[in-house]
């Protein structure tokens, strides 16, 4: 197996480690970074719960290779909040009611803090949209629609 | 019902902000996946491509010779220890690794142990095993027809297929009354075999400390008690005793009803652990959970009404083949292997009603579990829902006029079913007026006959459905021996906050913020200062876990009944702290005050204090309770459903334009989570209704093993669901509650398909399967000669 030493720099942090040429994204975040935020649900990029920002476009990172993000930027669930303040979608989230069991919510957050970047007042049609490749288990998806919504106003 | 606490004391009817969220928005949840251990080793497992086969050998050496593969744990290896079968909660057995044959496609064959979790799989692609295929048996009614070949031959005097044969009810009034009957309808139904498939897949980390002789596994189970005494109970041979077992079940990514088994995988972890010395975690893939872990359903049912012409019905008689795999490894209470199933006669008042269940091996993954619903309560309200329907078809009825016709009268709780319940509570014509009123209903039939003229398929599907959750009563509702009764621990601090601590688990339910809100309800110390806490053995006080809707229903009643023995207490210390008699007490959230003299006012911080620097001489100090709460009965939630679809001539496609959803579950704690669990509910039922099967081809090749076939909705197909609520407490329950969370999966399944075949009823249409695929329905349009 050939290693490669890269440089990711993950929530404006740079990480460097040397690492195998198959390891995935997800978990060079999740076991060599120890961030724990961003989950694992499918291994066939159909859940989305591992959604990143990779130089700001969501990615399912159980598809990316760790090494295809060196020298890269790379945004987590934990890079949300900035000094202490939570980001509209994470409020969103609580205030909505857009989260139960929470494992689908980094990945979903992560997708609808995206969208709101590329588009300021998204339809609910364009929400739906584009929150179909994460999937929930738990809400049926009414909340997550008005979280992003009220991030969307908030911001 | 307006609320009885402040917004801040937050008590029952608030819609109090979670106390879970601030946590899993910051991505800072604690998975079991995100637990990592000093010298960990990962488990990763091999196998089965066969459904049926003898394996001829197992050879391991080039996966030993992989960097960082440690060992092959295999059936032999187990065998050694008496480990290599273990019991199933039905009391039934099943392998945990075979030594000679393997009963169905991906059961665990061996378990690499490796330093990392990629070698580990390095080490499963690397392993050798030979296998002869054996005859296999898929369909549940061949493997029950005389000479099948007999799949558990381990079982010494097993002549045949069948796992039990369950019936209820008195059969020969019920066939007395077929016979009298002015019209008879017949309905073969299959429910099939779908998963809960929760985001968060299954796995554990387990870790045994050689110095002490404790193990501790963080593992994603509903039910951590039980899982520690099963442990105890299979393991104690080798030395694992109950005192020095501690099972953690942490945050969990969903349950519905999968995480209450024991798999394999667990089992192989704990016991490398315990051989190695050293933690072990096994994390399944989704392609292992979806066609390895527990399945629901699989109920081949054959259902009959009885009615006279003007629609009553009077009789019903249901014969079902239940399709097990090859353990019985449900998850039912133990006196009852088909479950509840016998909630059957629904929200109706049957005279007379018999129900029998086969349960039957076949080479499938062991099973039977729930799917986000009690005991086998979704496949009875299909059943008696679907039938209706065909009742109404029958008669040329309306679905609603017939159901309003038969309801069992709001006047006639608690009601005696003829299958043996004791419905606590309901009004059902209520529910079924108000969603009728919301979705416009008779608006909506007169724009469907103008829609028929024009030839556009437009159809309205009701379900008037009941559930029955919340098990105990302990004197009929055990697991594995141990009583469904449930446990709240509350202790107040002195300085007027409180720490509880519950025997159930929540897997998104909520309950650090419901369970708070029962506290605050009860002794006025606000929401924000109670601390919730579940799922660690070694605190928390035994408990059955959280599944079948049970946690409001059993582990909520218990935190309202040690509430009210601190209260009493309470009224004791302020008695004394205000030199007053207690009859001269009156009691408001948070604060006791003197009759005619409500200036003199003792609050319960004030009395928190009390009673640990200043309690009665004589009483003991301190402010705690315990209680372990047997329900004197269950809670039958209820609800209306009703669903509006357009079909697509051209692609057979199922377009739900309106869904209501009017649901009753008594009072409610959190009406903000009452009503996301419905939404979750809902999807959960529109998942099996419009998208979810797993199958298995004549090889038991698995069909849908993979989420990208296993079609779990997304926001896509999913509408907007439109939910609103009527309020029948339950008489039994301490604060009026029932459960709720699976209200939905159970009652929008039938709606759903009802509607489908509502709108074809005119060519002919009587009956359709779930799920209703397009492709299924463009099937029937093309048969009928009106696909476009």
């Amino acid at each position: 197996m050939s290693m490669h030493t890269i440089s990711v720099t993950i929530n404006g942090t740079a990480h460097s480690a040397e690492i195998e040429s198959r390891l995935l994204l997800v978990h060079f975040i999740r076991e060599v970074v120890g961030l724990t935020g961003t989950h694992i649900g499918c291994d066939t990029t159909h859940c989305g719960a591992c959604t990143v920002l990779l130089d700001g476009e969501p990615v399912k990172s159980c598809t990316v290779l760790a090494v295809q993000a060196d020298g890269r930027q790379v945004t987590t669930v934990e890079g949300l909040e900035k000094d202490g303040k939570l980001d509209p979608i994470q409020e969103g989230f609580i205030q909505e009611h857009g989260l139960q069991c929470g494992f689908c919510t980094p990945g979903m957050m992560m997708t609808g803090y995206a969208l709101l970047k590329r588009t300021k007042r998204p339809t609910e049609a364009e929400i739906r949209h584009a929150i179909s490749g994460n999937l929930c288990r738990c809400t049926g998806y009414v909340n997550i629609v008005k979280a992003v919504q009220y991030a969307a106003a908030k911001q | 019902m307006a609320p009885k606490t402040s917004a801040e004391i937050g008590g029952m009817g608030h819609s109090v902000k979670r106390k879970e969220d601030p946590r899993f928005v910051r991505g800072q949840g604690n998975y079991v996946d995100d637990i990592k251990l000093p010298g960990m080793l990962y488990l990763d497992i091999v196998r089965s491509p066969y459904a049926h086969a003898k394996i001829t050998a197992i050879r391991t050496e080039a996966a030993l010779k992989i960097p960082g593969v440690l060992a092959v744990i295999t059936g032999d290896t187990l065998k050694q220890f008496n480990l290599h079968w273990m019991p199933t909660l039905m009391s039934d057995t099943q392998m945990v690794l075979p030594t000679d044959t393997v009963m169905y496609q991906a059961q665990e064959v061996a378990g690499v142990i490796a330093t990392s979790r990629y070698a580990a799989a390095d080490g499963v692609e690397a392993v050798e095993v030979d296998y002869d295929p054996l005859p296999v048996v898929v369909d549940p009614f061949k493997a029950l027809e005389p000479g099948a070949p007999v799949l558990r031959t381990d079982k010494k005097d097993k002549k045949d297929n069948r796992i039990f044969h369950w019936e209820v009810g008195d059969r020969a009034a019920t066939d007395r009354a077929f016979a009298e009957a002015e019209v008879k309808v017949l309905q073969d139904i299959y429910i099939p075999r779908i998963h809960v498939a929760s985001i968060e897949t299954c796995g554990c980390v387990a870790d045994f400390d050689r110095v002490r002789g404790k193990l501790t596994v963080y593992m994603t189970t509903q039910a951590p008690h039980a899982i520690r005494t099963v442990l105890a109970l299979v393991a104690g041979h080798v030395g694992l005793s109950e005192e020095k077992i501690r099972v953690v079940s942490p945050d969990i990514g969903g349950g519905f009803g999968g995480k209450v088994p024991v798999y394999p995988g667990y089992v192989i972890a704990i016991a490398a652990s315990v051989v190695i010395g050293k933690p072990v975690k096994w994390i399944e893939d989704r392609m292992e959970n979806l066609q390895a872990d527990s399945f629901a359903r699989d109920y081949h049912i054959r259902a009959e009404l009885a009615a006279k012409k003007d629609g009553t019905m009077t009789a019903m008689r249901i014969k079902t083949v239940a399709d097990h795999g090859y353990a019985d490894a449900a998850a039912n209470p133990s006196k009852f292997p088909a479950g509840l199933f016998s909630i059957c006669t629904g929200s109706y008042g049957f005279k007379n009603a018999f129900a029998e269940v086969d349960g039957v091996y076949t080479n499938k993954p062991p099973g039977g579990i729930a799917y986000r619903c009690s005991f086998r309560v979704t496949e009875a309200a299909h059943t008696i829902e679907r039938m209706a329907d065909v009742l109404a078809q029958e008669l040329k009825m309306d679905p609603a006029a017939l159901r309003m016709k038969n309801f069992i009268p709001a006047d006639q709780f608690p009601y005696h079913s003829a299958l043996g319940w004791e419905y606590d509570s309901g009004n059902y014509a209520g529910a079924l007026k108000k969603a009728m009123d919301i979705v416009g209903y008779d608006a909506l039939r007169k724009e469907q006959a103008a829609k028929r003229a024009k030839g556009e398929l437009m159809g309205i599907g009701i379900s008037s459905f009941v559930e029955i959750v919340g098990a105990g009563p302990s004197k009929h509702f055990d697991i594995l021996g141990i009583k469904m009764f449930d446990s709240a621990e509350i202790r107040v601090h002195p300085t007027g906050k409180a720490t509880a601590r519950f025997g159930t688990k929540s897997q998104g339910q909520g309950h650090e913020t419901t369970y708070a809100q029962i506290v605050a309800e009860e002794l006025g110390i606000p929401a924000a200062h109670v601390e919730v806490e579940e799922g660690d053995t070694d605190t928390a006080p035994y408990g059955l876990g959280t599944y079948a809707s049970r946690s409001t229903p059993t582990a909520g009643a218990a935190g309202a009944m040690a509430a009210r023995k601190i209260r009493d207490k309470a009224k004791k210390i302020a008695a004394h702290l205000l030199e007053v008699s207690e009859e001269d007490l009156e009691w408001e959230p948070g604060k006791f005050s003197v009759k005619g003299a409500p200036q003199k006012v003792k609050t319960i911080q004030e009395i928190a204090f009390a009673a640990y620097t200043n309690h009665p001489q004589g009483m003991e100090a301190g402010l705690e309770a315990v209680s372990y709460y047997d329900p004197p009965n269950l809670t039958f939630p209820f609800g209306s459903y009703i669903c509006v679809v357009d079909i697509d001539r051209g692609t057979g496609e199922v377009k739900i334009r309106r869904f209501v959803a009017v649901d009753d579950c008594g009072n409610i704690i959190n009406p903000m989570i009452v009503e996301g669990q419905i939404h979750g509910g809902l999807t959960m039922g529109m998942a099996p209704a419009l998208l979810e099967e797993i199958s298995y081809d004549e090889n038991g090749n698995v069909q849908g093993g993979s989420f990208m076939d296993y079609l779990v909705p997304t926001a896509m197909e999913t509408p907007k669901w439109e939910t609103d609520k009527t309020t029948t407490p339950s008489p039994h329950h301490p604060l009026g509650a029932k459960g709720v969370g699976e209200s939905a999966t159970v009652g929008a399944p039938p709606a759903i398909a009802n509607a489908v075949v509502d709108a074809l009823a005119h060519l002919g249409v009587k009956h359709i399967d779930i799920p209703i695929t397009p492709e299924k329905v463009w099937r029937i349009l093309k048969e009928k000669g009106v696909a476009e």
